[in-house]
């Protein structure tokens, strides 16, 4: 891990995650509060697409490009799950 | 050379994740968040993942990378407008200060269809005839 070299891209780096994980707890904020379905819907594609982005930035601390694998079935399986929230939501009706 | 670009590269995607998320925290509505999430949400992955491709600079990475950003560009706008479908369609509140709402009356509540929507049908032919009709 490169977050202790003293460099500029590690301080980068530190800022990135803290940053991230800050915009995480917004998203899960949202996600707790948010009064209708297609709210907690929207803050879930976008709590997934922050993951990538967290994954993303631990690939470049880590020095390592194999975790970008999963980002992209990550970001594969959350379309597909917020296409099946629409339907069901539709589906559903008014309630 | 490399570094910098990838620290911009890192600074500019985590400030399009920032302003995304401070924005469906502050949005007053649904199709409002629903901005905040597409669009600034994708323009921060892009920068978060060019900045990957930049700092590895080996072809499988890049192409890797460049394939979520193709697949982030194909189906953010596929999934925002499902959800937003489905959401005014069974009727979720708007904001209190929208101005005017162009769909309200323009649509069949119950079939969620619009109102210019035409099936293609078959008027009057027997069943055995059903190849649809092109307009």
């Amino acid at each position: 891990m490169i977050f202790d070299d003293g460099s500029l891209l590690a301080a980068t780096l530190t800022a990135v995650m803290v940053i991230l994980t800050i915009s995480l707890f917004c998203s899960l904020i949202r996600l707790i509060i948010g009064p209708t379905l297609p709210d907690r819907v929207v803050a879930l594609d976008q709590f997934a697409t922050m993951v990538v982005g967290v994954i993303a930035v631990y690939s470049i601390a880590s020095q390592s490009p194999a975790m970008l694998r999963s980002a992209i079935v990550l970001a594969l399986v959350s379309f597909l799950g917020t296409v099946a929230f629409a339907r069901y939501t539709e589906k559903r009706g008014t309630r | 050379m490399r570094e910098i670009l990838t620290v911009a590269l890192l600074l500019i995607g985590t400030m399009f994740m920032l302003v995304g998320a401070i924005g469906i925290l502050r949005m007053p509505d649904l199709l409002s968040r629903m901005q905040a999430t597409t669009k600034s949400m994708t323009l921060g992955a892009v920068g978060l993942l060019l900045a990957v491709a930049v700092h590895f600079d080996q072809v499988g990475v890049t192409f890797r990378t460049v394939l979520v950003i193709a697949f982030y560009f194909l189906t953010a706008p596929i999934a925002a407008h499902m959800i937003g479908r489905a959401a005014y369609f069974t009727g979720v509140p708007l904001w209190s200060g929208t101005l005017f709402d162009e769909l309200s009356g323009k649509y069949d509540p119950s079939a969620h269809t619009l109102d210019s929507f035409e099936p293609v049908s078959s008027d009057d032919s027997s069943a055995a005839a059903d190849t649809p009709e092109t307009p």
